[in-house]
């Protein structure tokens, strides 16, 4: 039954999707469910009243184009809780770091956790190549004038990387302040990455991608003297768009900072992965 | 850019609903807070429709307010961003409405 308007015209659909509508209403109408004879029962042949405007009938529609994309992203979710995998998605402006901060990642914790990684870019594989070279199994997805990764990509993505149970999934996002923020993936946390070379309103400038974050990661401090950034500022800021989300102050090339990152990685860690180690 | 993706989306999603009747008009809500920028879709959307049952249809963006319910004292209001602000002093936020983005009609022959 049509959630709709009531009738039972298309009872034999898949049950509509929240937030979409299975067919197209007109209203006023009537539903005499006599044969339509030639037409048929394709969909256009059930728009058979409506009002007319100069010979034209309007149809709603109330289409969410988002929809599609948050249920592919819960179908990631779940795919995920069922291998107790944790996914985390890396989003940044490009240049912050967000390679580097991988690739000294897998190198530090390769050894006490499984680690795999999702690349994103619009072309080329070369931080997929990076990845491998630091000692992670990747899967490099390229875009081509997309900018920014969508749940459909994930899913495929993830399928092709096949991350044993209780693992890790680092996402990187492509690098884009903007555009993946509106985009659920199905990830269990996101993490937005800024550099002190970047300035300090970055929270305020692009305050929906910070909103929108679990967890902020000031990159490249080594290059604090001599750089104008004041990080009190940074932090005012970041505290003002998102009052959860810690910030933590790191040097991906040093490795300052950088067992704070992994405190908190380790918190959040796979479920399976804690009860394997207290055997 | 992504309004391009977006804008394709919105006239396959148009096409599958509709099938065959060619469309004259298309009513779309985008909400203030997505950083879709309507005059982008606009630009975007004669272009991708060239070739479908959409060519030549005129297409109505309705652009919707952001609105934030402030979690300390649950006053609502609008909110344009980027930093909600509530007289109880709260920077703490639920965002309401800002976040559309949605086919809601369209005029067919």
């Amino acid at each position: 039954m049509c959630a709709t308007c009531g009738c039972s015209e298309h009872s034999s659909d898949p049950p509509a999707e929240p937030g979409t509508d299975p067919h197209p209403h007109m209203h006023p109408h009537t539903h005499s469910h006599e044969p339509h004879g030639e037409s048929g029962h394709d969909r256009s042949a059930h728009i058979h009243e409506g009002w007319d405007e100069g010979g034209s009938r309007r149809v709603r529609l109330e289409l969410d184009l988002l929809a599609k994309n948050n249920r592919i992203a819960e179908r990631n979710r779940g795919w995920l809780e069922g291998r107790q995998t944790l996914a985390l998605n890396l989003m940044s402006a490009p240049g912050s770091g967000k390679t580097t901060l991988l690739e000294r990642t897998i190198r530090d914790l390769g050894g006490e956790f499984r680690l795999g990684v999702i690349e994103g870019d619009q072309e080329s594989s070369q931080d997929a190549e990076r990845i491998r070279k630091a000692g992670a199994p990747v899967v490099q997805i390229n875009t081509g004038t997309g900018c920014h990764l969508d749940a459909e990509m994930l899913g495929r993505a993830l399928r092709t990387l096949d991350p044993p149970p209780a693992s890790w999934v680092f996402i990187e996002n492509v690098g884009n302040l903007v555009c993946p923020a509106l985009f659920d993936l199905g990830e269990d946390a996101r993490v937005v990455i800024a550099s002190v070379t970047e300035g300090e309103d970055k929270p305020i400038k692009y305050a929906h991608m910070f909103r929108a974050s679990d967890l902020v990661v000031l990159n490249k401090m080594d290059l604090l003297p001599y750089v104008q950034f004041d990080v009190d500022r940074f932090l005012v800021h970041s505290r003002s768009v998102n009052p959860r989300a810690r910030v933590l102050q790191v040097s991906a090339t040093r490795g300052d900072g950088l067992s704070a990152w992994y405190e908190w990685l380790r918190e959040r860690r796979p479920s399976q992965a804690r009860s394997l180690e207290m055997r | 850019m992504h309004e391009l993706a977006i804008t394709q989306s919105i006239i396959a999603a148009v096409t599958e609903h509709i099938g065959e009747l060619k469309v004259t008009r298309v009513v779309i809500e985008v909400g203030a807070l997505t950083s879709i920028a309507p005059h982008a879709v606009q630009f975007c959307f004669d272009v991708c429709a060239k070739g479908t049952n959409l060519a030549g249809a005129e297409l109505e963006i309705v652009e919707v307010a952001g609105r934030a319910r402030c979690r300390g004292c649950g006053n609502e209001s609008a909110f344009e961003g980027p930093i909600p602000w509530c007289p109880c002093g709260s920077l703490n936020f639920d965002l309401v409405s800002g976040h559309e983005l949605k086919i809601r009609e369209v005029e067919v022959l």
